[in-house]
């Protein structure tokens, strides 16, 4: 047994570090999701120029050909480090939307350009993830799809869409196609480039291989990124804490000598450490289509999310009245931690699932 | 235990019943929760309305006659049958802030009659607003530590130094500020409270961007602000007690089980409203189970207030049972919201929430300012020290005791 990274999987994790070190600040994040700019393009070029876009992808079409586990790492260090770029949509559940369930066809148009980050695909699955809300869903009929898609991910500057519609069919969009309106909506989370896509008798390019297992694979997959990139959130969430920590002084000594921040920093360590070693093994139960990779992955964020929740908020604490302030940029983190949670199923309702998944309730 | 209604209790519903009836149409759509997450001036028709409410009685209740409130008895069931009563018509009942609900008493207990003829009848009718200027950057947890200095100049105080995280400064014309009067005594001992006000000159306000993304408080920098010696609540040096006040007040007005109330209604109404897969949240057992769970802490939170309200009438001193409500209460609108945006979702996490919904959609600014309140008047951690230490009586941290 090696419950551990290969070398060739902490090469690609230094060397996505040592990217996202030099690459973004507290400015640049501060910039993204203040401004205009949807997603820092630079940064996007730097980390597709690593390999970022080309993970999942297989060899025959430009990809690298590497498993879930290597996208795990490097949602690990985005999560880290806050950068402000798509990835979960367009570098995990489009790409693997298409491996699984395209044509041919569809497969050479797309894959090769995702893999070298020449475009980039939205997602639009949150019905399916995480079940339909008021005033959403889309129909399809004769190849055209009518209705709206909620919380599309990755969705600024995407040149196309991955849909699901309600009756399980996944279909591929252009940005620029007929009757498709986009509108942006600005969520907590400044960095991610959220729409609602409205659609009036669009023209869609049906996924030919899609069936419900293949979807549950590819939402497991999404699932498992949003888990891992949380955890890289928290990580960074508690560096920050124990490091203030040992800097604030009140009464005249460290606040972290103070057994209450002790021990808050001491249980958030606690309670993340193990996260890892579940998304990790989901990952890799995904990777070698073992029998429990799907329980594994609800477990994994479900789990991720509940801890995410409590660290992010116990980080702050210990940041005091400086931890609710923009100056800190520590909120940058929270909102990640809490954007992931709600994202493609929330924690009540992936455990849910799970329980269902195993016969009981 | 006597609750029921009694004929007195039964004619004050009928009569708040009508007062809200013929006066609805009036009724601003704003809340004083919406102006405490944006703080921004009153409007008129808020100010109107809250000279209405402090006019027949159902703001500024027992605030005395002479200085502009309506003077009645403390009345538990009174001040229940009003909350329930606007709550139940959907009527924004009256304005909480630092001013009204944390000044207001302290100048009652402390003010001298001048100061409470001049700042309470404004206060309480919204014409005047007021920040609190109490932690500084090196002096948070350790509040009495503060070092902005007011020296002795004539009739007057100078003061230098700066606040931070000060609420609502960028608009307020007055603030309520602690000072160190005199340097040479011990750490509690040399601290006075004075109120002026904003636009004295050497004041220099900065906002501070928050993680909500509403600029809500700011740093405030004294240079040679001059303050007549009037200006003192409660006398020279005596500013630890009267800060203290103050405090008590502001974990009242932080742990307030209405407002728990008001949380847990509203998202009792969300999930009847909210569909998912078509049907109400409702029907979601995890949601309802978590739902009935927080109501039954947001009612003991409520039964546990009306008993600390009678023990105080009855003359008992404050003990444990008020020490521990900041801590709880303000832990419990930190959970309402965070079983909102669990409900809502994906949805919830859209910045300005969805048009349709109305006011659901901040939750997630909810829950992070919720969040700012469990650290701010005191963090989490101090409430339990205070609860451990003196209510329980338990020893104190060795160093902790340093300059008391
Ligand atoms: C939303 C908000 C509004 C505010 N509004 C105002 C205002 O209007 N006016 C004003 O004057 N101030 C205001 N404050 C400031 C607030 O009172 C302080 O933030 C608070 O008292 C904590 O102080 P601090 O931020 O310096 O944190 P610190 O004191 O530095 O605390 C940092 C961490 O150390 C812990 N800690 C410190 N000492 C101890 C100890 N002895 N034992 C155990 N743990 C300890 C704390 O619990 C916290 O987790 C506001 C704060 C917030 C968040």
């Amino acid at each position: 047994m090696y419950f551990g990274l290969s070398d060739e999987q902490l090469m690609i994790q230094n060397s996505f570090r040592g990217s996202l070190e030099r690459n973004v600040t507290l400015d640049s994040i501060r910039r993204i999701s203040t401004g205009d700019e949807p997603f820092d393009g630079a940064l996007w070029q730097e980390l597709s120029g690593l390999g970022m876009t080309a993970l999942l992808i297989p060899e025959q079409y430009g990809g690298a050909a590497l498993g879930l586990i290597e996208a795990v790492v490097v949602a690990e260090e985005l999560g880290k480090s806050a950068a402000p770029v798509p990835f979960v949509g367009t570098a995990v559940v489009a790409p693997l939307a298409i491996m699984l369930m395209a044509d041919e066809t569809q497969k050479s148009e797309w894959l090769p350009r995702l893999a070298d980050g020449s475009v980039r695909i939205g997602v639009a699955i949150s019905e399916l993830a995480s079940g339909a809300r008021r005033g959403s869903g889309l129909t399809e009929e004769n190849g055209t799809l009518t209705g709206t898609a909620s919380f599309v991910i990755d969705a600024a500057g995407a040149d196309a869409f991955v849909v699901a519609d309600r009756q399980q069919g996944f279909h591929l969009v252009g940005a620029d196609s007929p009757g498709l309106e986009i509108i942006h909506s600005p969520t907590i989370d400044g960095t991610r480039p959220i729409a609602e896509l409205k659609f009036q008798n669009v023209q869609a390019s049906g996924l030919p291989q899609t069936t419900s297992d293949k979807i549950d694979r590819v939402l497991n997959a999404g699932r498992i990124i949003l888990a891992a990139e949380s955890f890289g959130a928290g990580q960074e969430m508690l560096r920050q804490a124990v490091a203030y920590a040992k800097d604030r002084k009140q009464f005249d000594r460290a606040i972290g000598s103070f057994q209450a921040v002790k021990h808050m920093c001491a249980e958030m360590a606690a309670e993340l450490q193990p996260c890892q070693a579940l998304i990790w093994y989901a990952a890799y139960a995904f990777d070698v289509m073992s029998d429990d990779a799907e329980l594994s992955g609800l477990l994994a964020k479900s789990q991720m999310d509940d801890v995410g929740r409590f660290v992010a908020r116990t980080a702050t604490e210990v940041h005091g009245g400086m931890g609710y302030t923009d100056l800190m940029g520590l909120h940058f983190w929270f909102k990640r931690i809490g954007f992931n949670r709600a994202t493609w199923g929330a924690p009540e309702k992936l455990r849910a699932d799970a329980a269902r998944l195993q016969g009981l309730g | 235990m006597d609750l029921t209604d009694r004929t007195e209790h039964l004619a004050f519903r009928q009569e708040v019943r009508q007062f809200l009836d013929k006066h609805k149409a009036t009724a601003p759509e704003e809340t004083a929760h919406s102006f405490r997450l944006s703080p921004r001036p009153y409007t008129d028709t808020v100010k109107a309305w809250q000279k209405l409410l402090v006019k027949n009685g159902y703001a500024g209740r027992t605030v005395p006659k002479a200085y502009g409130g309506y003077g009645a008895e403390p009345d538990i069931l009174k001040n229940r049958i009003i909350a329930d009563e606007f709550f139940a018509a959907d009527i924004p009942q009256g304005l909480y802030s630092q001013g009204i609900s944390m000044l207001v008493p302290t100048l009652l207990e402390h003010g001298t009659e001048e100061q409470k003829k001049t700042w309470i009848g404004p206060t309480i009718r919204g014409d005047v607003m007021w920040c609190q200027g109490y932690s500084e950057p090196n002096s948070g947890s350790d509040l009495a530590s503060l070092q902005t200095s007011a020296i002795e100049d004539g009739d007057d105080f100078l003061i230098n130094g700066s606040k931070i995280w000060t609420s609502s400064a960028h608009i307020t014309p007055m603030i309520f500020c602690l000072v160190r009067t005199e340097p040479d005594a011990s750490k509690y001992q040399g601290i006075s409270y004075l109120i002026f006000p904003m636009d004295t000159p050497g004041i220099d306000v900065r906002p501070l961007q928050t993680m909500t993304g509403h600029p809500s408080f700011n740093e405030v920098f004294f240079t040679d602000v001059r303050v007549p010696k009037n200006a003192v609540v409660g006398g020279r040096g005596n500013g630890w007690k009267v800060a203290n006040s103050t405090l008590k007040h502001e974990r009242g007005m932080l742990s307030n089980a209405n407002g728990s109330l008001e949380r847990l209604n509203k998202i009792s109404t969300l999930l009847k409203k909210e569909m998912l897969d078509g049907r109400p949240l409702w029907e979601n057992k995890n949601l309802t189970d978590r739902f009935v769970s927080l109501q039954a802490r947001v009612q003991a939170m409520r039964f546990h207030e009306m008993r600390l309200l009678t023990r105080t009438k009855d003359g008992k001193a404050p003990g444990l049972g008020d020490m521990i409500c900041k801590l709880l209460g303000c832990e419990l609108n930190h959970q309402l919201d965070a079983l909102a945006i669990d409900a809502l979702g994906e949805i919830g996490v859209l910045y300005d929430g969805i048009p349709s919904a109305k006011e659901d959609g901040i939750w997630q600014q909810w829950y992070m300012y919720d969040l700012g309140l469990i650290i701010g008047g005191g963090t989490a951690q101090i409430q339990k020290n205070i609860i451990a230490e003196r209510g329980l009586d338990m020893p104190r941290e060795p160093r902790h005791q340093k300059g008391s």
